[in-house]
Formats: structure tokens, sequence, C-alpha cells
């Protein structure tokens, strides 16, 4: 017996211990969702409606106006012709490989992702700029959120929410969302201190501070984490989709479990074409509102 | 006349945690050094006590790290003191709660930033109308108010440029334009002219001068250049590990030095180009009022030196020799000229000439060379004796420590 001991062996805990300790979470967390679930559905009814009305209005609206109107945005966004163009010539070849109506569905998905990211992000991002303390509480939280594999937080909000689209828009945003709340932070605090004296000097008050000087200092900074936000939300719609999501990332799930490599391929570059044009626009605005910012900080 | 605006009693300032809890330490004389070590506290401020005059050029000047921009810091409370009080009028900033501070800060006192402090994203008269945006005032007094100021330090039609596309110097000015565009009183320059380079930094100096000449702020000007600092501070402050070591005008700094560290910065200091003369002028003396000749000759005679100097109705005429009033003593009175015809009208300085200017003057003329303003008025004579003491002290302790010597020590 004497080889058996916790010199050897490591000291486990009794199984049958585990097994009731695990029935008991499992067990106080259906309750939960049982009693809460559909209040908390509620709470996010308005979301819902919003995502339905918008998905709605991508997949009714003719192809062209569509087009028309992306193309809109890209130009007024980046004032470049050739970007333009390469947009117009990607969306073409993704309708006529018959993926027009799942790249709306993503391209709805992703923009209420991103606009809910940079809702609850940039003040999360305030708040921890301002106080060292909440930057000492949020930041374990994102490294949990960046790190902890999404198939393990998709449990939770399935049991909570169930499949289709909310819990798919939930598990992206908490997917996505560190790096706009990171960089939004780190831009404040990277702020020339000189600058922000200054407007103390004059008298402007901590919420004048804010806006004449913190973000518009910090908007390349909060840009580029704007930006991974998006490559990030986008790069989880394949995962998304397996607890409902409509979009590209089905048919990707589906060649998986089917071995159709090219159908597989095609989705994929579909969404490898999406993440380029938002990233690129996303950049060309940024440097183009920001041109002046550079020069005077180095000088 | 002199009338004191803003009073700082008792000011300290420990950098860290738990400041008060180092005080007594700091109150015991323990040394900077000795402080940091033991507690891991930065003595910022050590009982700092001074009083600013309205409408004067103070000058707060000290080696890196010596606290100068601690000390500006606490006119507007961009820093808290660890205690003391900072008067301005009847005001104590030290008691101003968040909202009171920031319409003080509007209304009684700008700054000039070592960096500029410019806001990159906005146009240059948009920078220069910021304290008015803070405030409230609408746009189109703004702009007419910016505009105006812009002018005033030379950068009309730059407005719509970004600091960015601008020089160093042109970006100062945007600084200075800035500070002035909200009328405060009281204004506040920390290195103002430091980032710059020598030339442009000069114009600067002399920009400044004539602005002030006008608007008569109250100014604290912060340097580590001595030069800057007697060119431009009607007084100046020396600050030395966060203590004072002398508070005095330009001329007492550089000819009574209080202590080796003092000692150290003015030594290198070229004193023909800061010293004026009234500063080492003599008392006026040999002074003919008379218009009486006789009378004149009598004075004369009663003084050691064979010349004087003559006046008529308070006005310099010139000089005479003891030898040519005797002359005309002897004419009859008909045909003898007067004091006033006989006056070598000769060469004068004026009481704010530097002496490097006086000097060729004091060297070419035979007698001392008077000492009178543009209105006439006589304040004293400039010896070549005087002025070889005086510039001759200066190259006598250039061997000493120098003043990064006595700052490592
Ligand atoms: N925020 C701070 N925290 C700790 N120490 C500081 C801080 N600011 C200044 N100090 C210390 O106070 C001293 C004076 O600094 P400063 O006023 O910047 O000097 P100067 O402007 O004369 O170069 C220095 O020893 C510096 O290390
Ligand atoms: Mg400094």
């Amino acid at each position: 017996m004497a080889s058996e001991s916790w010199l050897t062996q490591f000291p486990e805990m009794e199984r049958a211990d585990l097994v009731a300790i695990r029935k008991a979470l499992d067990g106080a967390y259906r309750d939960f969702s049982r009693s809460y679930g559909e209040v908390i559905e509620a709470v996010f009814d308005p979301l819902l409606y919003f995502l339905v009305w918008f998905e709605k209005l991508l997949l009714s609206s003719p192809w062209w106006v569509v087009l028309t109107v992306v193309v809109g945005l890209v130009y007024g966004a980046s004032r470049s012709w050739k970007l333009s163009l390469g947009v117009v010539a990607s969306f073409l070849a993704i309708g006529y490989f018959g993926m027009w109506e799942n790249t709306m569905r993503t391209m709805s998905i992703i923009t209420v992702c991103t606009l809910l990211s940079i809702a609850i992000g940039i003040p999360v991002g305030i708040w921890m700029a301002r106080s060292n303390r909440a930057r000492s509480i949020i930041t374990p939280i994102l490294d949990i959120m960046q790190t902890m594999p999404a198939f393990v937080y998709l449990i939770p909000v399935v049991m909570l929410l169930g499949i289709g689209k909310v819990p798919g828009v939930i598990a992206v945003v908490i997917y996505a969302i560190p790096p706009v709340i990171r960089l939004t932070d780190l831009g404040i605090r990277l702020v020339d201190k000189e600058v922000l004296e200054a407007a103390a000097a004059y008298g402007a008050t901590p919420w004048q501070r804010l806006w004449s000087v913190q973000l518009p200092l910090a908007m390349p900074t909060i840009m580029a984490g704007i930006n991974q936000t998006i490559m990030m939300a986008l790069a989880m719609v394949v995962i998304a989709s397996m607890i409902g999501v409509k979009g590209l990332g089905q048919p990707v799930l589906k060649s998986i479990t089917n071995q159709y490599f090219t159908m597989g391929l095609f989705n994929g570059l579909a969404i490898v074409a999406l993440a380029i044009m938002f990233d690129r626009v996303s950049q060309a605005y940024a440097r183009r509102t920001q041109r002046h910012l550079g020069g005077a900080q180095n000088a | 006349m002199l009338e004191p605006q803003i009073r700082i009693e008792g000011l300290y300032k420990v950098f860290g945690d738990r400041a008060q809890s180092v005080m007594p330490m700091v109150k015991q004389g323990r040394s900077k050094d000795e402080i940091l070590a033991e507690t891991g506290h930065a003595v910022g401020l050590n009982d700092i006590n001074l009083t600013i005059n309205k409408g004067e050029i103070f000058v707060v000047m000290g080696l890196s790290g010596s606290g100068k921009s601690t000390l500006i810091r606490h006119f507007n409370r961009l820093i808290d003191p660890t205690a003391g009080r900072i008067m301005v009028d009847d005001v104590d900033v030290v008691e101003l709660n968040a909202k009171e501070l920031n319409q003080f800060r509007r209304q009684r006192m700008s700054m000039v930033f070592q960096n500029f402090g410019l806001m990159p994203h906005r146009t240059v008269l948009e920078n220069v109308a910021y304290g008015l945006a803070v405030q409230g005032v609408d746009k189109v007094t703004r702009r007419d108010k910016a505009s105006q100021w812009l002018d005033t330090v030379g950068l009309a039609g730059y407005g719509q440029q970004y600091p960015s596309q601008l020089s160093g110097g042109q970006q100062q000015r945007v600084g200075l334009a800035r500070a002035l565009c909200t009328d405060a009183d009281i204004l506040l320059m920390d290195e103002a002219f430091s980032a710059l380079d020598p030339l442009i930094r000069s114009e600067m100096q002399d920009q400044l001068i004539e602005l002030q000449g006008r608007l008569h702020k109250t100014i604290i000007f912060i340097t580590h250049d001595l030069d800057e600092a007697l060119r431009i501070g009607d007084r100046i402050a020396i600050l030395k590990d966060g203590k004072l070591s002398q508070v005095g005008r330009p001329e007492e700094i550089l000819l009574n030095p209080a202590d080796d560290y003092v000692e150290a910065f003015v030594r290198d200091v070229n004193r023909a180009r800061v010293l004026t003369a009234e500063v080492v002028m003599k008392p006026p003396a040999l002074r003919l009022t008379t218009e009486n000749l006789d009378e004149a000759l009598k004075q004369m005679r009663g003084w050691k030196e064979d010349y004087a100097y003559v006046f008529y109705e308070d006005k310099y005429q010139g000089v005479v020799t003891q030898e040519a009033v005797e002359e005309a003593c002897a004419l009859s009175d008909a045909t003898a000229p007067t004091l006033h015809d006989m006056a070598e009208e000769g060469p004068t300085v004026q009481p704010d000439t530097v002496l490097q200017d006086a000097l060729p003057i004091t060297l070419e003329s035979e007698y001392p060379v008077p000492v009178v303003s543009e209105s006439g008025e006589y304040s004293g004579t400039l010896s070549k004796r005087d002025m070889a003491e005086i510039l001759a002290h200066s190259n006598v302790k250039s061997e000493d420590k120098s003043a990064e010597d006595i700052a490592a020590e």
C-alpha cells in the first residue's frame, strides 16, 4: 500500500466528489437558465429585432442597390477609386459563384457585432485608462476572454439563450471585443502628457479633456483596435455557425464534415474578401482623417 | 509701484504615495538623496517662499531636475502641494475646489509649454482659440479674437494650417498666442524657448519683451539658461534641489551670488553683455547748475577734479574744464562766453546701455562719461576704472569649479 502514497500518485479528489461538484454546478446553472432565461432573452430582444431587420434589409434589396450603397460607403471612407473598384469586383465574383445571400448574412452580423463591440469597448477602455483599479480588474478578464477556447463559453450561452442569432452575436462579441478595449486604454494612456496638461491649464473639465484631447489623439490606436476587432469577428463566423448563425460559416462547416474542399475554399475566400475590404477601408479612413496627427507629435 | 500679486508661503512637494509621512524628515533638513534612498519619495520642492509682483517678469532658474517644472505647475495646480499656501491676490489657490479651479485657470492664468503642447488635430486658429472654446465663447468671437492674436505674434495667414506644418519657432508663437488669447493676467512659461535653436530663441525673447512692454502681464518664466534669465528677467530666483538659493535682480545675482551654486552659474556669464551703465555708475557729481562764472569757478575749486558737467534747466549741456572757466572769468563781462557756450558737448550713455556698448565710448572719452537718460536726466558717471573693475572681476574666478561640477556634488 505504501507505493500508492501521495508521493507516487497525485492526490486526486474522489471521483464521486468530482461528479457531485459537476452535477451541482451544472444543475444550478440549468436552474438559473430555466428561471431567468426568458427574462434575459427579453433583454436581448431589441438586438434580435435589429439583427433580423438589418439582415432582411440586405437580403431583400436588389443586389445592385446593396452594391451601390456599399461602394458609396467604401469610397466615402477611403476616397480611393482603386479600392472601390476592387470591392465591386469581389462582390460580383461572390454573387456569380452563388454566395451572395450568405455574404449578406455574414456582413449584417459582422456589422452588428462591430458596432456593439465599439459601443461597449470604447467606454470600458476609457474607464480602464482613468482608473488603475478598473484596469487591474478588467485586464485578467480580457486575458480569459482571449485565451478561453470559444467552444467553452458557447456552452453556457447556448444553455441560456438557445441556438440562434443572439447567442451567436454574444459569442462573437466576447471573442472580438478585447482588442478595442485594450487599445482604447493604451491609446488614451499614450496621449502626449503636455497636450493634456495644456488642456487642463486652460480650464478644460475632465469631460472636455476627453473629447478635445484624449479621444482624438488616441484615435489612431483606437482605430487599430477596431480593425483587429473586425478581423477577429470575421474569424469567429465559422465557429458561430455551429450555434446556428447563418452565413458564410455554415457552408464551411458543412465542407469540413463532408470533405467538400472546393466549397470550403470558395466560402473561405469570400470571408477573406470581406476581411480585406473591412481592413483596407477602415485603415484608409483612419489615415485620411488623421494625417495631421503624426507630424506634430514628432516635432 | 511694486504691488505684490502672487505670494508663495512654505510650499513643499513630496512625490509618492505617503507624502505626508515623509514631511517630518524633510522639515528636519534631511537631504533629498537620503530621503529618496530611505523612503522612495522624491522631494520636489522644499520650503519655497516667494513674492511675485504685478507686471514683472519673474524668472525661475536652475539645473535640470531642480524642481522648476514642479514649482510652476503649482501656480495653476497642475500639481497639488504637499504643504503650503499659494496666494494669488486674495485667492488661496490650494483651497479652490475643482469647479473654482477651472474658473481660475480660465480667467487668471495661461500657460506656455516647453514642447508647445499644441493639439495636432486642430488648426492653428482652433489651437489659439482653445481657451475660449473651453469657456464656451461663441464661434465668431473666438475666430476674431484668435486671428487678432495670431496677427500680433506675426503669424497672420497661418490660421488654417496644422501645427505639424509649422516650424518650431512658429509653433511656439502659436503657443504664445493661445496663452494671450484668454486675456489672463498671469502667464506661466515653462522653458518656453528651450526647445528652439539659438537664433529663433533670441527672436522670441525680443518678441516677449516687446509684447510685455505693451501688455504688462505678470510673467513667471522658467529657464535653465542664465543668459536668457538675465536678458528677460526683472527678478530671478535660483532653485537647487527644490530649494531657493537666491532671489534678486539680475545684477544682484551677478554681482553678489549667494552661494557656490549660484556662483558657478554666473561665472561664465559675459558681464559686459548683461550689466548696464546704471548698475556700474557712480552717483552724480561735479554738477554745475549756476549761470554765474565766478560762482562756478568757486564751486570747481572746491572739487578735486579739474572739470565739471554743465546743466541748464536740468538738461545736460557738456563738459567744461577749470582752466577754461578761469580764462573766461579773466575777460570782461561783455566779451566773456557763458558756461553754456563753453560746454564742450561730449559723449553720454543712457542708463540702460549695456557695458559692452558703453565700453568704447568710455575708453575714448577724456572724462568719465555722464549717464544721461533720453529726457536729459543726469543719474551718474561711468569711468574707465569702474568698468575695468567690474569686468575684470568676472574673469578672476574662471578657474573655479564649473556649474556641472557643483551640480554633481
Ligand atoms: N511625478 C513625479 N513623480 C516623482 N518624482 C517626480 C515627479 N515629477 C518630478 N519629480 C522629481 O522632482 C524633481 C524635480 O523635477 P522637475 O520639476 O521636473 O525639474 P526641472 O523642471 O527643474 O527639470 C526631480 O528630481 C524629479 O525626479
Ligand atoms: Mg522642467
